[in-house]
């Protein structure tokens, strides 16, 4: 009941955000922050829940980026058309790089997705239909209301924050069906779960995949409201990161967890870069640097864990492990 | 024709030599505490903005460079072993992960805002000319680098097979509470060990300053190179790292060469899964 109740003012606070706070920067601000937060929450399913440590997301966030900007560039379609594609081409991805890299465990994951990652980039670069490095472009004025190309950041906040609500709904049911069992029982033991007959290889496969179809839509939003997709922005490794980083900091494996962490780092870097300047740049990452260097010595778990633990009473201390 | 052929592959070996001598230091850290550093490439990074700096204020040359390089970064790899490492080691793995993630962006985004993002490149004279020998042209500075590279990384192998020093990191790596029970500090010597293994990345990036283009971001090219070589050559062997990133040093100007520049990273990564995935205990590792 609780829950609820907490669930319905988060969720009053989200939509009254930009009538509330109307400048044009905070409204952009709100609408990053949701934009991240969908591509964080994408990032536990595999990252949090399944324990996968992909460093890799960006090649999907890439195929959702280029699909949308392709759709027009190349087909003079709707961005709109492009997302089931991005879709498509995540999930066949994501079964390809799947397949064999999920046998690997830990450490050797997460490189062998950093070097997928480096490799999409370095094709795409050098591919000419897909712009080469100067990328593709979207609709420069919108031809009609299905271009999805707005001045002002509102109707993509609104956007955002239904994807974002489809994400945490789908993320939810997934954690609370077997599936999402299967998942935290692999992430505790691998070998555990196998012997136990949970299908380990197949159920990591799953979340991987999902992961990556929600990844794409968010990369398709976010180069539909910033009208291009070059290499750097689509398939350059800090975006990896960056979604990486805010699912930790708020907390991996939890709900709101990769919301809570976008609220934080998104107004920081956007805060930072317009009081800073071209000079800011650098700085946001030695504080990002940072940050990530604390929560990983002092609060691996993410700061939602700090909260969960302190309202948890004493009788279910032991049971939620850190990530 | 087969002549530049030749030549490539001489170019490759040098180049080979200093990835072989940085390479051995993740090996070694991942061999003896089961830790990836994905900062590794940045240590390198920072190696070779130490020698930039040292140039620029007293105009040193390698000579003055790779020693202040050298100690530079034992001292850091010791920071950071107390300072994250120890607590991180023992942590889940997303905080291993983590931990060296940002330790990486707070390298490379410090020097990126201390520096800029140009290109900086140090003065080809700095160390002698160009010599022939039998007719291959090489140059002074690659070939400093790689003899140096490739004896120091001999020397690292004896240090770790031949001396009571490498045996008790050895035993450390073994099996840490055993070791402890026989007198050995298993904090001191895997400090040791990150001393060890960050000083050789100091050292090898003050040797590519000479002729590489230095710029905050080398350091994410320079660590996958590492973590191809340690994967192909085997965790935790410093004789793997030596035949691997000799290896990997060939390929890739024979790729750039034969290919092109732009694809030599592509051939590099694409070998790097392909091992990953095929023999993850690389060439002459044991699982």
């Amino acid at each position: 009941m609780r829950r609820l109740l907490w669930l319905s003012v988060l969720a009053a606070v989200a939509i009254a955000y930009p009538l509330l706070l109307s400048s044009p920067f905070q409204q952009r601000l709100g609408a990053l922050v949701l934009l991240y937060a969908i591509a964080a929450s994408a990032w536990n399913i595999v990252g949090g829940y399944a324990g996968q440590v992909s460093v890799g997301h960006v090649v999907f966030f890439g195929c959702g980026a280029y699909a949308a900007m392709g759709a027009y560039a190349k087909f003079e379609l709707s961005p709109l058309f492009g997302i089931p594609g991005g879709i498509v081409i995540a999930v066949v991805l994501a079964a390809v790089i799947g397949v064999p890299t999920l046998r690997l465990s830990g450490h050797y994951f997460s490189m062998a997705t950093i070097a997928v990652a480096e490799t999409m980039r370095l094709i795409v670069t050098n591919t000419d239909y897909l712009g080469a490095a100067v990328g593709l472009s979207g609709p420069t004025v919108a031809r009609n209301i299905f271009d999805l190309s707005f001045i002002s950041s509102l109707p993509y906040y609104y956007l955002f924050l239904l994807v974002l609500a489809i994400t945490l709904v789908i993320t939810w049911w997934m954690a609370n069906s077997r599936m999402g069992f299967y998942l935290r029982a692999i992430k505790d033991s691998e070998r555990a779960a196998r012997s136990l007959g949970a299908p380990a290889r197949r159920t990591k496969l799953y979340a991987f995949m999902l992961s990556a179809a929600l990844t794409s839509v968010a990369g398709a939003l976010y180069a539909m409201m910033f009208g291009f997709v070059d290499p750097e922005s689509g398939l350059g490794i800090l975006i990896s990161v960056k979604i990486l980083i805010m699912a930790a900091l708020g907390g991996a494996g939890l709900l709101f967890g990769p919301l809570v962490g976008a609220a934080i780092l998104v107004p920081l870097e956007e805060i930072s870069n317009s009081v800073l300047g071209g000079k800011g740049a650098g700085l946001t990452f030695v504080v990002y640097g940072a940050i990530i260097v604390l929560i990983a010595r002092f609060q691996p778990g993410g700061i939602l864990s700090l909260f969960k633990r302190r309202s948890k009473p004493a009788s279910e201390a032991g049971a939620p492990h850190a990530p | 024709m087969s002549f530049v052929l030749v030549q490539v592959i001489v170019g490759g070996l040098l180049l080979g030599a200093v990835y072989a001598l940085f390479s051995s230091g993740l090996t070694l850290v991942w061999g003896m505490m089961n830790i990836v550093n994905f900062a590794h490439g940045d240590f390198v990074m920072l190696g070779m903005y130490v020698a930039y700096v040292v140039y620029t204020l007293m105009g040193g040359g390698p000579i003055v460079g790779a020693p202040l390089a050298v100690l530079v970064l034992a001292t850091l790899g010791v920071v950071v072993y107390f300072g994250l490492i120890r607590d991180i080691m023992k942590g889940p793995m997303l905080a291993q992960i983590l931990g060296t993630f940002g330790l990486a962006l707070l390298l490379r985004y410090s020097v990126f805002w201390w520096f800029g993002a140009d290109f900086k490149s140090l003065p080809q004279n700095i160390v002698g000319g160009t010599y022939a020998v039998a007719g291959l042209r090489l140059e002074a500075s690659r070939l400093l680098a790689g003899v140096v590279a490739l004896l120091v990384t001999l020397g690292l192998h004896l240090l770790l097979t031949r001396t009571s020093l490498g045996s008790k990191m050895l035993a450390v790596a073994e099996d840490a509470t055993a070791a402890q029970l026989m007198g050995i500090r298993p904090d001191t010597m895997q400090a040791i060990a990150w001393a060890i293994a960050a000083g050789a990345t100091g050292l090898a990036g003050a040797l590519i300053a000479n002729f590489f283009y230095i710029v905050p971001t080398v350091g994410e090219t320079l660590g996958i190179v590492a973590f191809v070589t340690v994967s192909l050559g085997g965790f935790g062997s410093v004789p793997g790292a030596l035949v691997a990133g000799l290896l990997i040093g060939v390929i890739e100007s024979l790729s750039g060469y034969l290919i092109g520049a732009v694809y030599k990273d592509i051939v590099v990564y694409i070998l790097f899964l392909f091992f990953l995935w095929f023999r993850p205990q690389g060439l002459m590792g044991k699982m």
